[in-house]
């Protein structure tokens, strides 16, 4: 058991480092093919043939790409993730994109924080509260509502926030962000309504999953065993239905991670906040290779690290799928 | 995911009300824009300054935009180019899942492992990511717009297909027909394929959600379908601009976004349902 | 509509008279100018600025108080010589400074330096170096300083000139010598009344551009805090400013926008006070919150015509196309009515230079005359026509949507191709793969600027514009010495380029500024600039 368990261990281990290394090349190399070179990108129309060959030695594009493949992952595996081409540190330094995305980093994560603590904290008591209610009306009045939630747009849903929290409500102002370095309580504040943005169509298809997976748990054997035994049906509810019907459900929270991340960038977007996803977007159409080959393989290895986790977590709670 | 015996406790005998009211919003959402590439009831072009920012009346539906076009012929318009990308978004992939799946399902080996592998892995990014990437590999405009997510959504389809004929390969009719001596080609295509398509067809509808919100997502993001060429999505973009303005020049595209999306995931939720009841008589 | 827009068009007028600064003349008076009335926040600068900015005289300047300007772009860079964008530029303007600086009129005013001249044969400059000016680190500017900085933009420290105007095989500098300790003599390549522009280059202390961890730090009115990016860059007072009573406020944000929409949202909400790209929509919108001023650009924006792509070679095509576009719609629905429309390659502002043309083709629609130039062209039936626009540009992207109508309906069937900014660099301006594209062309102060580029050879010429009697003609103004005669030549190269209607101009956009209700002293320069040591609170 044990034996096979590290073997499994080890196994998915490598699956995930040469999953690591083949986004990687593809990420390196279909950034060798993106249309558009960096140099115009970077000094528009005041470009001379003098600044762009200068320049275009400084980036180190004259090299052959298996050569600067080789340079670039190097130094990837020492920390050394290379500048950006984009950004300035100082008058004569390039930013270096670890701290570039270390700079954008705590907006995300605290977005993506929020977002799942929403999620729970909302979707949860809503399952319960749906079975619970044996009210024919109410339970379809929560089917349309949550199918309906779930098809509005991530980013149509911020629009609709930023309307009526920000424009009728007033209760905060689109777009005035405050940075989490100045005003941390502002900063969540603000974050509140992107993360509402993010949660509310996650919060919909996690309460109906839970439902459903509450509601085959009820008919399972033990339920009515212990019903029969006299136990109270609130007992049944909290201590066993509840626990058992978690169970998936984390692991769903787990699978829709990329969707929050994806969610995430989407609604950075609209509200305008410097997040990971904001500088994704701007770097690609910047050209600003370094910076999103970082990233793209970052928000890789984020994701099936957690997909990886999720994984072994649900073969801890069910041991007869690591036999299969 | 769903507990079938409960929900059938709860809806047989009764009306399919998802079916209807699904069919109903999908049949006028597409109605409308097939409709709209056609006629619409003004021009979805033509500007004129004395009818800015109008709010809704009978003359104009859904009002009128900064331009002093009519939101209501531009939003048949819109929902015309997203449909017409969406529905070609699910025809590329689904076609390749089909393709890839059943060929790697079938026969497995080496090579279905391999694919399996890059499945997995493209399938736990999130896709508007990959959309991302590859558009900026393409250039924007609709019909890259139609590559990219084709190519990114087809892994889904690889995989509901190739496990559907991982299935159906040992079934016995399956194995008959091989003894028989059918060709490879007929069994793949011609014997499996009849078979799987009730649950391709759920996952076609899935699929064509996801690529109207895909779409109207990139489209809001400026990289999808471009103006002057009019999309939900790019309709939303620009109006965010005058939200205070003219909110109902937002709430219209949006609200027509969440129209079909609604309306198909009602309609596969009833056909399901309805398959199931059928299934079960 | 009750709009409060105050249109300064003539405020920012570009009196040439700077040329005559050559002889050292107005070196002096702009000197005058700058040291002892620039206390009262240049508000005496001509009655139709003061009149324009209203609020420039109502209320007490009060010192103190930090502002956040709502910017557009991100920095390109932190180098005031490596800065390409104006976005960039219009930034930099407060924290760094050269030994000449612009001023409101358009003039050139004395900065680093206090004095200088021009020999007569307009190839040696002698610049005095100002008493007591210092950088931002507390070292006073050196002759030193000021030689390092020109060497490095001209290509004289490592053979890459950074401002090609100034670099010595453009006939710019050859040689920079420290005569004394406030005196630095300047030779140049070729004799050229418009080169005195490049002196407003800026003046960093000496070995900075090669100090890998090097702050920007300049001379300027406010000083470096920090910068970050896509949030954007903070700036303080400069408490050591040269000019005196200058700046008013503590601390600037430059703060970066998500979009023009969401910069509305954010006007309202009061977390930006000021933002200068204000779109027509906004301003009607914003106009009973805030103050909104509006002044001309420093853009030409055109629907650019590839003269070299098979159709649109023959003049007559060009013509029609001139002739098909509505320029007062244009006007009107993208700018509000706010802009001013031209049909050449200057700027009206430029009074003296400047020849209307607008008559040539009319600023409606002339349809008929249109269809019937193309038929002579041997295109009854109409031609196909092509617009690649530059969709990060939305008054282009706007301006497209509507002249694509216009165009249609004399037959000349357009498609508009929205291509993304770098596609348009590589495709439509260094390329030049297109039929026609909308963009807009920046100038500088320097009146020639815009017509320079459609010579045949040019680098900047994307057009393909090839006119023989154009190239000749602007040859003789380049050379000319005398500046009625250069005018009289300007306005030569304009009539050629309107004749064969090498490209249909459209317009010069508006710049459109919301300001808070508090503020007062913005003032508008000829270029893009935004100068906050004037901005203040009023009590």
């Amino acid at each position: 058991m044990a034996y096979q368990s590290i073997r499994l261990f080890g196994k998915k281990i490598i699956t995930l480092i040469m999953t690591l290394f083949l986004v990687s090349v593809a990420a390196f190399l279909a950034f060798q093919i993106i249309p558009g070179d960096v140099v115009t990108a970077i000094l528009g129309t005041e470009a001379t043939p003098e600044r762009e060959e200068q320049l275009r030695e400084e980036l180190g594009l004259n090299d052959p790409p298996l050569v600067r493949y080789t340079h670039w992952i190097g130094g990837v595996l020492k920390g050394d993730f290379g500048r950006s081409y984009r950004y300035s540190k100082s008058m004569n330094e390039m930013m270096p994109v670890a701290e570039l995305i270390g700079d954008k980093l705590p907006v995300t994560l605290w977005l993506a924080v929020l977002s799942v603590l929403l999620i729970i904290v909302v979707s949860i008591p809503l399952g319960v509260f749906w079975v619970r209610s044996k009210n024919r009306i109410l339970d379809a009045v929560l089917n349309v509502l949550t199918q309906t939630t779930m098809a509005v747009p991530s980013f149509f849903l911020g629009i609709l926030v930023t309307y009526f929290f920000g424009m009728v409500l007033k209760w905060f102002t689109p777009g005035g962000y405050v940075s989490y370095r100045d005003d941390f309580a502002g900063f969540l504040r603000y974050l509140i309504f992107p993360a509402i943005s993010v949660a509310l169509p996650k919060i919909a298809m996690t309460a109906r999953f839970l439902r459903n997976s509450m509601l085959t748990e009820q008919s399972q054997d033990y339920v009515r065993t212990a019903r029969s035994k006299g136990c109270s049906s609130r007992r049944i509810m909290y201590g066993h239905v509840l626990r058992n019907a978690l169970m998936p459900v984390i692991t769903f929270l787990g699978m829709i991670i990329a969707e929050i991340v994806a969610g995430s960038i989407v609604v950075e977007q609209v509200f305008g906040l410097p997040g990971v996803g904001r500088l994704l977007i701007s770097s690609i159409s910047n050209r600003d290779f370094p910076v999103v080959e970082i990233l793209i393989l970052y928000i890789t290895a984020v994701v099936i690290i957690v997909y990886f986790w999720v994984d072994m977590l649900y073969r801890v709670i069910n041991p007869q799928i690591s036999k299969q | 995911m769903t507990n079938k015996t409960n929900e059938k406790k709860v809806h047989s005998g009764s009306v399919n009300w998802y079916l209807w009211i699904g069919l109903f919003m999908t049949v006028t959402a597409v109605c409308m824009a097939v409709l709209g590439m056609f006629w619409t009831p003004y021009s979805t072009t033509a500007m004129s300054a004395a009818e800015r920012f109008h709010a809704p009346t009978w003359r104009h539906l859904f009002g009128t935009d900064n331009f002093g076009r009519d939101i209501f012929s531009r939003v048949m318009h819109g929902a015309g180019t997203t449909i017409v990308v969406s529905a070609f978004v699910v025809l590329i992939s689904g076609s390749l899942g089909i393709l890839i799946g059943a060929t790697t399902g079938y026969f497995g080996g080496i090579l279905d492992e391999a694919l399996m592998r890059i499945v997995d892995a493209i399938n736990g990014f999130p896709s508007i990511l990959l959309a991302l990437v590859m558009i900026s590999l393409l250039g924007s405009g609709r019909h890259n717009l139609i590559l990219s997510l084709g190519i990114v959504f087809t892994p889904s389809f690889i995989r509901i297909v190739r496990s559907e004929f991982i299935r159906l390969r040992d079934a016995d009719y399956i194995r008959r027909a091989r003894l028989m001596g059918v060709g490879r080609a007929r069994i793949l295509f011609v014997h499996i394929l009849p078979n799987i398509f009730s649950t391709f067809w759920v996952s076609v509808m899935i699929g064509f959600n996801n690529a109207i919100l895909a779409e109207s997502g990139m489209s809001y993001l400026g990289i999808g379908v471009l103006p002057p060429d009019a999309s939900l999505g790019n309709m939303l973009s620009d109006a965010q601009g005058y939200l205070t303005r003219a909110p109902w020049y937002a709430l219209s595209p949006g609200l027509t976004i969440v129209w079909i999306v609604l309306g198909f995931a009602l309609l596969s939720e009833g056909i399901r349902r309805s398959g199931e009841e059928v299934s079960h008589e | 509509m009750k709009r409060r827009v105050s249109v300064c068009f003539m405020a920012a007028l570009l009196i040439m008279t700077a040329l005559s600064g050559c002889t050292g003349g107005t070196g002096e008076s702009s000197e005058d100018k700058s040291s002892k009335e620039s206390t009262v926040a240049e508000s005496s600068q001509s009655a139709e600025a003061s009149q324009s900015t209203e609020a420039a005289v109502a209320g007490e300047p009060v010192y103190g108080g930090k502002v956040v300007v709502g910017i557009q772009q991100d920095m390109d860079s932190l180098d005031p010589h490596k800065a390409t964008a104006a976005g960039t530029k219009e930034i930099l303007f407060n924290i760094f400074e050269g030994l000449l600086k612009p001023d409101p009129n358009g003039n050139l005013m004395n900065a680093v330096a206090s004095d200088y001249s021009v020999s007569e044969d307009g190839l040696t400059y002698t610049f005095t170096l100002r008493e007591g000016v210092k950088f931002h680190n507390g070292n006073p500017v050196t002759a030193e300083d000021v030689k390092y900085s020109l060497d490095r933009v001209s290509g004289l420290l490592d053979g890459t000139a950074l401002i090609s105007t100034l670099s010595a095989d453009k006939g710019g500098i050859t040689s920079v010598d420290i005569l004394d300790d406030k005196t630095v003599q300047v030779s140049v390549g070729s004799a050229n009344l418009e080169l005195i522009y490049s002196f407003t280059a800026a003046i960093i202390p000496a070995g900075s551009g090669e100090d890998e961890a090097a702050q920007p730090i300049g001379t300027g009115p406010f000083s470096f805090v920090s910068y970050k990016p896509q949030e954007g860059i903070v700036v303080k007072k400069n408490a050591d400013y040269w000019q005196e009573g200058l700046p008013y406020l503590d601390e600037v944000d430059f703060k970066i926008v998500n979009s023009a929409d969401t910069a509305l949202l954010e006007l309202k909400g009061g977390s930006i006070d000021i933002y200068p790209y204000l779109t027509d929509s906004q301003a009607t919108e914003l106009a009973d919150s805030m103050q909104v001023l509006a002044a001309p650009s420093n853009v030409v924006q055109a629907l650019f015509l590839n003269n070299a792509d098979d159709t649109l070679k023959d003049a007559r095509v060009r013509q029609a196309i001139c002739y098909a576009l509505d320029k007062d719609s244009v006007n009107e629905f993208v700018f509000g009515g706010n802009g001013a429309i031209v049909s050449a390659a200057m700027l009206p502002t430029m009074q003296s230079y400047y020849v209307d043309l607008n008559d040539v083709y009319g600023t409606g629609a002339n349809t008929a005359k249109a269809k019937e130039l193309l038929t002579e062209a041997g295109f009854p039936d109409g031609i196909n026509f092509e617009i690649k626009v530059p969709a990060n540009y939305e008054v282009h992207m706007q301006t497209a949507e509507v002249i694509a109508d216009q165009l249609n309906a004399a037959n000349i069937h357009t498609t508009i191709v929205p291509v993304e900014w770098e596609t348009w660099l590589n495709d439509v301006y260094n390329g030049r793969k297109y039929q026609g594209t909308i963009s807009g062309i920046t100038t500088d102060l320097t009146p020639g600027y815009l017509l320079n580029r459609f010579q045949t050879e040019s680098s900047k010429n994307f057009i393909n514009y090839a006119n023989p009697a154009f190239d000749e003609t602007y040859a003789k103004a380049a050379a000319s010495l005398d500046l009625a005669e250069k005018a009289t030549y300007y306005k030569e190269l304009q009539r050629l380029m309107a004749e064969d209607a090498g490209t249909a101009f459209i317009s010069v956009p508006p710049i459109t500024v919301a300001i808070k209700q508090e503020l007062a002293g913005y003032t508008f320069y000829p270029i893009y600039v935004q100068d906050m040591s004037v901005v203040y609170y009023t009590k």
